[in-house]
């Protein structure tokens, strides 16, 4: 299908991207990568007035690295995730994530603050982000603000963005070299959406897990963390010979729906795998 | 920017390089890349199958890299480079590609080829020596449902192989 018909405009500044918003009253929709956003359009799930398009602000690209936070701009390509060297020493979930992220070509033009406005349950970055333990930083006329990811996500497709706002870009803590991270979805054919997917960072002595902040995706409304999980992997040894210690926990944290095809005890069983799994690639290094 | 400039429109001017050309257009803003090849500049070779983003027919490359024609705005390509299938293979750099896609009956229909070869040009450009898993990996976004697959990778791998072995050879 075709995309209803909207007006298109391209800001040259941020300052001009952030008047659009607030005059629009509500009726533009800023546009960066566009890949989940165009899909949405062309089946017509939903038709905003105006596009704004951000996709080639200066002001909203660029990676640094300072007082142990990586700060990614929010144009930053699932592509440059993967071959970023900041990426890949600090905060190797990102990396990891990103080669489940659709394909090539949606990896070129996908971005970091795209995959988290757009607040897809099933989307693995928004799922990192809470895991890492991200700050988002909101730009408006207003200035800026700072969100925590595990405040930003309020619900299906809904998040913490006022009218007017745009995320700038993405403040991770460098993840410190006795953390290993971990990450597994579970989809139907390699770079669908996840059915149920897991990111998680954890702290392991002699093959024990001494604390973990497990956050599951795509069988929640959104990313949050799984606390009871957590907390009740923390002091197990590893590798774990079954999946008697969290399970409990799961259906605590957990509370699927059933959906075409796919039933809720189904999403729990595999949840309940997929930890297992990946808290068992956690012991050595080498496997996170 | 002005505050009418600040509303939008509904046709935009856009200025890109299609296929080492430049070329100055207006677009309608809610057209697609790959409609607008199609419709407007006839462009053919660029096909259109799901578009949303999930087949691949609409590939073409966006500076260089390969980018889904439905999930990308005409608006959105200017001051950008694009490359189609049509100049790729006027220029002669698809050329072994092509040769080798036909010497093994790689394009069944072609409903997919002109994808599926510029995904494989992004590949084989970028000099990497990739192991068959991973050309597998990364057509992996490019549906063929001739389900001529196998053909269509040892094609890539066998162009990858030659232009290593063609290194190899050049160096002293």
């Amino acid at each position: 299908m075709k995309a209803r018909n909207f007006r298109y405009v391209r800001p040259t500044s941020l300052q001009d991207a952030f008047r659009i918003l607030e005059t629009s009253g509500g009726e533009a929709v800023p546009v960066a990568g566009g890949q989940s956003l165009l899909a949405g359009l062309n089946l017509r799930l939903s038709s905003p007035k105006v596009l704004v398009d951000i996709g080639n602000l200066a002001e909203l690209t660029g990676q640094s690295q300072a007082d142990g936070i990586v700060r990614l701009g929010a144009l930053t390509r699932h592509r440059e995730l993967l071959s970023s060297e900041l990426v890949r020493k600090h905060l190797p979930l990102l990396a990891r994530a990103a080669t489940h992220i659709g394909h090539v070509a949606i990896r070129n033009r996908g971005t970091l603050g795209g995959s988290l406005a757009y607040a897809d349950p099933a989307a693995e970055l928004p799922a990192c982000s809470v895991a890492l333990g991200a700050v988002l930083v909101l730009g408006s006329l207003a200035g800026e603000r700072e969100v925590k990811a595990e405040d930003f996500f309020k619900g299906l497709f809904e998040t913490d963005l006022r009218p007017g706002e745009l995320i700038v870009a993405v403040k991770f803590p460098v993840v410190q070299p006795d953390v290993s991270v971990g990450f597994a979805e579970l989809s139907r054919r390699h770079g669908d959406f996840a059915l149920v997917g897991l990111a998680g960072t954890a702290t392991l002595r002699d093959d024990r897990i001494e604390t973990a902040r497990l956050v599951y995706f795509g069988c929640v409304d959104r990313p949050k963390v799984a606390h009871a999980v957590s907390a009740a992997v923390a002091g197990l040894a590893t590798p774990l010979p079954d999946t008697s210690a969290f399970e409990q926990a799961i259906h605590e944290d957990l509370t699927p729906d059933d959906t075409p095809g796919l039933r809720a005890d189904t999403k729990l069983h595999m949840a309940t795998m997929l930890t297992r799994r990946v808290l068992n690639s956690l012991s050595g290094k080498a496997a996170a | 920017m002005s505050d009418t400039d600040l509303a939008g429109a509904e046709e935009v001017e856009i200025e890109t390089v299609l296929n080492g050309k430049p070329l100055r257009r207006r677009v309608k803003a809610r057209q697609h890349l790959a409609d607008f090849l199609r419709q407007e500049l006839e462009l053919t070779g660029t096909h259109l199958g799901c578009e949303h983003g999930i087949c691949g027919a609409c590939t073409v490359l966006l500076d260089g890299r390969s980018v889904r024609g439905c999930l990308t705005l005409a608006a959105q390509v200017s001051g950008k480079t694009v490359d189609t299938i049509e100049g790729l293979t006027e220029s002669g750099k698809l050329a072994v590609l092509q040769n080798e896609f036909i010497a093994r009956n790689a394009a069944q229909c072609a409903f997919c080829s002109s994808g599926m070869l510029l995904t494989s040009y992004e590949l084989v450009s970028s000099g990497e020596r990739p192991t068959r898993a991973e050309i597998r990996e990364f057509l992996s976004g490019n549906m063929c449902r001739c389900t001529g697959y196998h053909a269509i990778i040892d094609a890539v791998e066998a162009v990858i192989a030659k232009s290593a072995d063609k290194q190899a050879k050049g160096r002293p």
